[in-house]
């Protein structure tokens, strides 16, 4: 349980360099995973044999159709869910470990956000629980506020907040521990597009400063291309690594860089590995 | 304009019309040969000009107590017309006693009913709302880890809602005396059931995800309890506390009923009803809406601060 | 969550389990409270006794302070087989009684409350000046006025069946009117529109739209009316010499200490109660089985 302190003892707001952790250790590491759920015709295939290995500071999306396993992938890495088969390594730990350790920030499909609390108790929130000191935690919890713009917020109620800046509270409360590895669910799945794409944005920003590793679930081709590092295409039945698209773009991005060729050419590729994935047999080559 | 006007002459008319009808009328039990005809047409206006009145009040829009004081105009109107109709109709007193008979009998009689009140309300209901209570929250959270005791207590807790609980009194006095006591153990059984099922079914209305994010903080069986399952419940709860104020009310009084000492407002009901004394009656059954009504607003004002997070009271 | 669908037996096997336990404390429980009395005055008098001798002598005692489980099922027997129906040494015959004045009551009270609300809802002066009155009297305990409405009554010439249903009725009124009003109230705009769109008259949109959709909101009110109007039922027997009815039955019993017949009388009650509120769970799933679920 040393990595809450490890994390403590380094200064806040400048990014870790990836190469600061050891080379041979990934981020998260999918070793040949499965995940079966028995039913009453035939057991369904959620996960087949995964393989996949992220480096620490990659920004890696998981893209496809419903059922394709991608938010069982990612609940498994979360200790969220078991698995059949295989080994997954989060930092080198078990899930459960990881979890224990405070290793990772999750962030869901809805801001699950207390209503009983304010916005700047509900960042508190995960740093309460680990038994961080009051003041402490209120400090820390303000400059994560700043960093996703809402500071003047703290005394408002979740449901005094629209549905993006409730998203938002929930990606602060998710970075105040300072995980190194952040995972999200289609966390902006419920949001209309013109915020969708602010706060795209506004995440790009966020990890171009910390470069944390990221683990986004998606089903917006568009924002996959736009955020990621690595672009992980996977289809259904069973659920399974279809291809795995290197992106080209720069580091730093903007909006804009949406009507580039170079972006287009991309989702092009995302497209057409998704398309492949209707009606492929499984073990195409992951690139 | 029009319609402010209109409804300010209606309820002059009828405040007049009533202030002279209820001078007219001459005191009960002076006349033997009942009211005269034109006392009679004299009542018929008022209560045409009072229906109108209240029907003009109740058609405003705008204002939020508009709709209070609708209903707190009716309410008048029917004092008054208890009044005035026990006055007319020389409706014996041990029949149905006239608003200002009980009105002076509360002022009267106010040590007794005192006395009363102490008995019933502050030891019996109080002790046992709270015993009650708080022994169905306590088991709900000590059983909270144990769905198998759930399955077998909740269809039994929810059989018992529709089991006269009351009938207990009688086995009650014989194990706990006459006394308070005695009525304050029904009221326990009574506010037990409704605060244990409110209370598993409170402890189960926190959502999936917000479980699972703990679950992602490693949190704890008791910190999960205390910072999502409690403040999620507590709407349930203080609808059972709620609920319960008016069991705890109704059981000491009708436990009461059934054998209780000198005092209380049961008792006080049972016995001057048997003597007649229908005013003392009438005062203590004052005695005991005004609690039922305080107690309730007391913790709708509770709950208003406790769980003003919950949507149902967040839109009010 | 996976389905909820749980299984007969993992329902019936911990009430079960429950119920037995609470059987044995209850043998336990009456061990116990009876040992004293037991010992001073059947045990004493014959000198030494075993342990097996003070279990028999509690649990058979004639005046215990809690009577054990068979002696409560034995006189509850005795009453119903050793007697016609007609006798008031039948307890079946009690339970009738109650439950006539109940049911009367309760069907009264229903129909008053639904046409009432009705009115309500489709009267704004009843509205706002009736409806928060009858929403208040909820929190007050109308059950109080029980003596008043049978002293009243019994001076106008009424007894017998009429003050009894009188009083269920009017408990049953209550729960029931407010329930109604929001039942009646609970179409969603766009259905009341769409019932504009057919110019359907006022009558038929209340026969087509409110009244169906208050179904759901009645029959759980039906439920506490039920239970409400058992126990006004049982209140009104009280002061009226306490002559039949469950409620008459504990006051005497209570009066002549004679305890097994009062837990006889109130198991019986219990068994009223869950026979009346079957009644009524069985009239709502009759009614609403012709519905798809909404």
């Amino acid at each position: 349980m040393n990595a809450p302190e490890r994390l403590a003892s380094l200064p806040h707001a400048t990014a870790s360099a990836p190469a600061s952790a050891p080379a041979s250790q990934a981020a998260v590491e999918v070793r040949c995973a499965s995940v079966v759920y028995p039913s009453a015709d035939a057991p369904v295939h959620a996960l087949s044999e995964i393989d996949l290995r992220i480096e620490a500071g990659e920004f890696v999306s998981l893209i496809g159709p419903s059922g394709c396993g991608k938010t069982t992938l990612l609940r498994v890495i979360a200790d969220l869910e078991p698995i059949s088969a295989g080994e997954v390594l989060v930092n080198g730990l078990s899930p459960h470990q990881a979890r224990l350790a405070r290793a990772y920030g999750y962030v869901f499909q809805a801001p699950a956000l207390f209503p009983w609390r304010t916005v700047l108790g509900n960042v508190m929130l995960p740093l309460q629980i680990q038994g961080r000191r009051k003041a402490e935690a209120e400090a820390v919890a303000r400059e994560q506020l700043g960093r996703v713009g809402l500071t003047g917020f703290e005394r408002k109620y979740p449901w005094q907040l629209s549905g993006g800046m409730q998203q938002r509270v929930s990606i602060a409360r998710a970075l105040g521990f300072e995980p190194k590895i952040l995972m999200m669910d289609e966390p902006f799945g419920a949001l209309d597009e013109i915020t969708r794409d602010g706060l795209n944005e506004q995440l790009q920003q966020l990890w171009q400063r910390e470069r944390r590793t990221v683990v986004f679930v998606t089903h917006s081709i568009a924002e996959a291309v736009y955020l990621s590092t690595r672009i992980v295409v996977m289809s259904p039945r069973p659920g399974r690594i279809l291809k795995i698209i290197p992106s080209t773009l720069p580091d730093e991005r903007h909006l804009g860089l949406r009507d580039t060729p170079e972006f287009m050419a991309l989702a092009h590729q995302v497209r057409e590995g998704l398309a492949a994935g209707h009606g492929s047999a499984p073990g195409d080559d992951a690139v | 304009m029009g319609r402010q006007f209109a409804l300010w002459l209606t309820l002059l008319a009828a405040g007049i019309a009533a202030a002279a009808l209820a001078q007219a009328v001459p005191p009960a039990g002076s006349s033997d040969v009942g009211p005269a005809t034109a006392h009679l047409l004299g009542l018929a206006v008022v209560v045409v000009l009072a229906a109108r009145s209240v029907q003009r009040v109740a058609a405003l829009d705008g204002r939020r107590w508009y709709g209070t004081a609708t209903a707190a105009l009716f309410g008048l109107w029917v004092l008054y017309f208890w009044q005035i109709g026990v006055t007319m109709f020389d409706v014996p007193r041990v029949l149905l006693p006239a608003p200002a008979l009980i009105g002076q009998m509360l002022i009267d009689r106010w040590d007794t009913l005192a006395g009363d009140f102490v008995q019933t309300v502050l030891k019996a209901v109080l002790v046992g709302w709270a015993l009650g209570s708080g022994l169905g929250f306590a088991v709900g959270v000590a059983i909270d880890r144990a769905p198998f005791l759930q399955r077998g207590l909740l269809p039994l807790a929810n059989l018992t809602s529709t089991v006269p609980l009351v009938a207990v009194a009688p086995i009650m006095v014989m194990w706990f005396g006459f006394e308070w006591p005695s009525k304050a153990a029904v009221v326990v059984l009574m506010t037990f059931f409704p605060m244990l099922v409110s209370t598993l079914a409170g402890l189960q209305a926190a959502g999936r995800l917000e479980l699972e994010l703990m679950h992602s903080y490693a949190a704890s069986y008791p910190r999960t309890l205390l910072d999502l399952r409690l403040p999620a419940a507590m709407p349930f709860i203080f609808n059972a506390l709620k609920v319960n104020a008016t069991l705890a009310l109704i059981g000491a009084i009708v436990a009461e009923f059934f054998g209780s000492p000198t005092v209380g407002l049961g008792f006080r009901i049972s016995t001057e009803a048997a003597r007649m004394n229908m005013a003392l009656v009438w005062g203590a059954i004052v005695v005991a809406a005004v609690t039922g009504s305080v107690a309730y607003a007391v913790l709708v004002q509770l709950e208003r601060r406790v769980a003003f997070w919950h949507p149902s009271i967040r839109s009010k | 969550m996976r389905s909820k669908a749980i299984p007969l037996r993992e329902r019936v096997l911990p009430v079960a389990l429950v119920l037995a336990a609470t059987l044995l404390l209850w043998y336990v429980g009456a061990v116990g409270l009876n040992r004293a009395g037991a010992v001073e005055r059947v045990l004493a008098p014959q000198g030494a006794y075993s342990t097996g001798q003070l279990i028999t002598a509690t649990l058979n005692m004639e005046r215990p302070v809690l009577p054990a489980p068979h002696q409560v099922v034995a006189d509850l027997y005795r009453s119903l087989v050793d007697w016609p129906l007609d006798s008031p040494r039948n307890l079946l015959y009690h339970a009738a009684v109650t439950a006539q004045s109940t049911l009367v009551g309760f069907v009264l009270g229903t129909l008053l409350g639904i046409v009432l609300a009705a009115a309500i809802v489709h009267s704004r002066t009843l509205d706002r000046a009736l409806l928060p009155w009858i929403v208040a009297s909820q929190t007050v305990p109308v059950l109080a006025i029980a003596p008043i409405v049978l002293v009243i009554l019994g001076s106008l010439g009424f007894s017998g069946l009429a003050p009894k249903a009188a009083i269920a009725m009017y408990l049953c009124f209550f729960p029931v009117t407010v329930a109604m009003v929001a039942g009646l109230r609970a179409p969603q705009r766009i259905e009341t529109e769409l019932m504009h769109t057919y110019a359907a008259s006022r009558l038929q949109a209340f026969w087509l739209l409110r009244m169906p959709s208050a179904l759901p909101f009645l029959f759980p009110s039906l439920r506490v009316a039920i239970a409400a109007g058992l126990v006004g039922a049982m209140v009104a027997e009280l002061p009226t010499g306490a002559q039949a009815g469950l409620g008459a039955k504990l006051l005497t019993g209570s009066y002549y200490g004679n305890t097994v017949g009062i837990w006889s009388a109130l198991v019986m009650s219990a068994l009223l109660g869950l026979a009346l509120t079957a009644a009524v769970a069985g009239v709502e799933r009759w009614v609403l089985q012709t519905r798809q679920a909404a």
